[in-house]
């Protein structure tokens, strides 16, 4: 289609919008992405991520399933073993246990097992962490589980862009990818527009979404947004903060993370999921392992309390905000005075 | 919409309560129920009118088989395997199973499924490695269409629906046939596996060898269902019972239900009524869990005994078949023997490999830390290994 007509402005698109975007692409250019799960057909998912696909592609390609999560992920086994790619939504962070069996006995270690003769080129989407809302099992933030896993890959989107680069890189993969949607910014716009070309984003990579020289903040997902505010919140203070998008949890960026640190000395990893056991003692082990030498205060954490996630009433008290965050900044600074104190 | 919402709900009928909707059954039951007593040939007048090759057949793979399982059990007193679960006594479902199949068509095996896998033609000792512990599938599994076999109970069933419904997506002829114990048929895997079969009407079917134990759990602990079979019918598939002593009536079902498959008509359950006569693995103690004479009253029903008295009967039983018969048997074992008498040569390195496509810097780093272990162990100071290696991790800057 041809137009003589000046390009309308970029319409503002949603992070949704461009996981559908991602989904559609990869289908129109790979028959062998499927993509199932409950309700991604007509109704195109309850975040309406897959939006048209059945329509588009026919129901064979984007499937309504049984609702019964370990059978979707099992049969999702069977389709790839018979080379398809499948993409399986996963309605809730919570609703996906069921599936985990499959997830950690088969899906994981299959090419392992068999010598690389059996891959999984599959990635699981789901919907992921609080902040919306949700009643009771809607908003758990279940990355450990998968990070604790060898075989999977664990990547999650913090940016409308990424959303999409990052998706479309998961289902290229022969690996197989937990793909975690943090569904608070489902509806996140942004300049980006789905007419654009965007970039595949690659797996394994972190990504410093603002220059500081302070301290560096390592996040990624749902608590990004929270980060970039709360880095402009620090100003005032004096703090001029880095904040890097981890992007993906495995594999997992050693490198740009470690530059970051060596160059501010500083940092805390901020998640939303619990900090017993999470993502961000793997993290702060890793970074004080590399940058020891470098480290002008101890690795410091901002994460959820280690509760059951709470009643939607109550989540922002659990929810890393920005406070939080600068709280704990202020820590990192009387850490280091501490420091230069002894060293005096 | 909610329920309250739904046309026909109270919120909707404000005048006098009319008749309820009709409502019928989606499909018939009555043709998926299984017959009351298990489906036999062995010396009924219809085994007469048996083909000879194939009894001739079913012969030779039961008595390979049930000398595979004694060879394997040897194996494990000797050290050569760490663990073997027989299935001698359950031999005729092993062999019906290969035997129902086509070249194109997938078995997806338990543990329990060696045989299965062996008349289907994987090679004997890759058959074993995973109780060896060499490597957890020591084949590839393209190449006969064998799955791996399956540790985790029925797990294996929702991939075997999932490969035949990718199949028929490609408009490939391909079905396939998943085993599963009694007591794997309590697993939510199994019945998600049957449910998803039967709406998508995959080419798949499901061999249950109630051989009467999970474990140490007889079937009654496991399940209060007139029987197996009766479970296919709350799926909407057809149940079929069948003897799985039986050899000849096991393939017949067996095939029939992979025609059907193949024809398109969807997934079959079979539940073939069997025994598991020697203990769940050589580990077990059988005796404090069931009786001598319960375990007689099955060798008196064995599948190999059965079958030679319809070959007697029908005089095809003669030297020349007996001979070559316990000639494939003793070739294979001594095969066995002589290729399981070793250690296999490991590459600790492999343990690196497909994990991933390609290896992460954290595998590459940690590949470094075992590759200056095994260096340093191989200078003969195995005791300072782990001391000596360079740290695994990137140097300090
Ligand atoms: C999910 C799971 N739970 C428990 C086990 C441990 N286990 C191994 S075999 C077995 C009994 C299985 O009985 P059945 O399904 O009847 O098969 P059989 O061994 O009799 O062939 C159990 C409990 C397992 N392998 N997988």
């Amino acid at each position: 289609m041809t137009t003589t007509t000046a390009p309308a402005a970029r319409k503002p698109a949603t992070m949704a919008q461009a996981l559908t975007r991602a989904l559609r692409d990869a289908m129109a250019e790979d028959p062998a992405v499927h993509v199932m799960g409950e309700d991604v057909g007509a109704l195109g998912g309850v975040f309406r991520v897959t939006d048209g696909l059945a329509a588009e592609f026919g129901e064979d390609r984007c499937s309504d399933t049984p609702l019964a999560e370990a059978g979707i992920l099992g049969t999702a086994v069977g389709m790839a073993m018979y080379g398809l790619r499948p993409v399986v939504e996963m309605q809730f962070d919570a609703f996906a246990y069921p599936a985990f069996e499959q997830l950690v006995s088969h899906v994981a270690r299959m090419r392992n097992r068999t010598r690389g003769a059996v891959p999984m080129p599959l990635t699981i989407r789901i919907p992921y962490g609080g902040g919306i809302g949700g009643v009771e099992h809607h908003s758990d933030s279940s990355e450990a589980y998968y990070l604790a896993t060898p075989g999977l890959q664990v990547v999650t989107p913090g940016t409308v862009e990424d959303a999409y680069g990052l998706l479309r890189a998961s289902i290229a993969s022969d690996d197989p990818v937990v793909f975690l949607e943090p569904k608070r910014l489902y509806w996140t716009k942004s300049d980006w527009s789905p007419d654009a070309p965007t970039p595949v984003a690659p797996l394994g990579r972190a990504e410093i979404r603002r220059r500081g020289s302070s301290a560096t903040l390592l996040t990624y997902g749902p608590s990004l947004p929270v980060c970039l505010e709360a880095a402009e919140a620090a100003r005032a203070e004096g703090w001029d903060l880095e904040v890097v998008d981890l992007r993906t949890l495995v594999p997992f960026d050693d490198e740009t993370v470690c530059a970051s640190v060596r160059r501010t000395g500083r940092a805390v990893v901020v998640h939303e999921s619990n900090g017993f056991g999470g993502p961000g003692g793997e993290i702060a082990a890793r970074v004080t392992e590399r940058c020891f030498h470098h480290l002008e205060a101890p690795v410091l954490r901002v994460a959820g309390f280690d509760i059951p996630y709470p009643p939607p009433m109550l989540e922002r008290h659990h929810l890393p905000g920005v406070d939080r965050i600068l709280d704990t900044v202020a820590r990192l600074q009387w850490e280091s005075r501490w420091t230069e104190g002894r060293d005096a | 919409m909610t329920v309250l919402e739904q046309p026909g709900s109270s919120r909707h009928t404000s005048g006098p309560a009319g008749p309820p909707p009709t409502w019928r059954p989606r499909v018939d039951p009555a043709p998926l129920l299984p017959d009351a007593e298990p489906y036999r040939l062995l010396g009924t007048e219809a085994a007469r009118r048996l083909d000879a090759g194939l009894l001739k057949r079913l012969y030779a793979e039961l008595v390979r088989g049930r000398r595979y399982n004694a060879q394997a059990t040897a194996l494990t007193r000797q050290g050569r395997l760490a663990v073997y679960p027989s299935s001698t006594g359950q031999e005729a479902c092993q062999v019906a199973a290969a035997l129902a199949l086509e070249a194109q068509d997938w078995l997806f095996p338990s543990y329990r499924d060696t045989l299965a896998a062996v008349a289907r033609g994987l090679d004997p000792v890759q058959a074993l490695t995973l109780l060896r512990g060499d490597w957890h599938t020591g084949y590839d599994p393209h190449e006969h269409r064998v799955a791996p076999l399956c540790t985790p109970l029925a797990t294996q069933l929702p991939h075997a629906v999932g490969l035949a419904h990718a199949a028929r997506l490609k408009g490939d002829d391909v079905v396939a046939l998943a085993l599963v114990g009694d007591g794997g048929t309590s697993e939510g895997d199994f019945h998600e596996a049957l449910n998803f079969a039967a709406v998508w009407q995959a080419p798949v079917v499901f061999l249950v060898q109630n051989n009467g134990f999970a474990i140490s759990v007889p079937l009654a602990k496991q399940t209060a269902a007139p029987s197996l079979a009766h479970k296919a019918v709350g799926y909407g598939m057809p149940g079929r019972l069948v003897d799985g002593n039986d050899a000849p009536a096991v393939h017949e079902v067996l095939t029939d239900a992979v025609r059907r498959a193949r024809e398109g008509g969807g997934p079959t359950l079979v539940e073939a009524v069997t025994y598991r006569v020697e203990a769940h693995t050589n580990a077990d103690d059988a005796t404090r869990y069931r009786t001598e004479a319960e375990v007689e009253a099955w060798r008196a029903h064995d599948p190999i005994a059965l079958l030679e008295r319809e070959l007697t009967a029908r005089g095809l039983l003669d030297e020349e078949l007996a001979g070559a018969a316990r000639e494939g048997a003793e070739r294979l074992a001594a095969d066995l023997r002589e290729r399981m008498h070793a250690d296999p040569p490991l590459e600790p390195m492999d343990l690196f490999d497909h994990v991933f496509t390609e290896q992460s810097d954290q595998l590459r780093a940690q590949a470094a830390q075992l590759r200056a272990e095994l260096a340093a162990e191989a200078e003969g100071h195995p005791e300072t290994a782990t001391g000596t290696a360079p740290p695994a991790q990137e140097a300090r800057s």
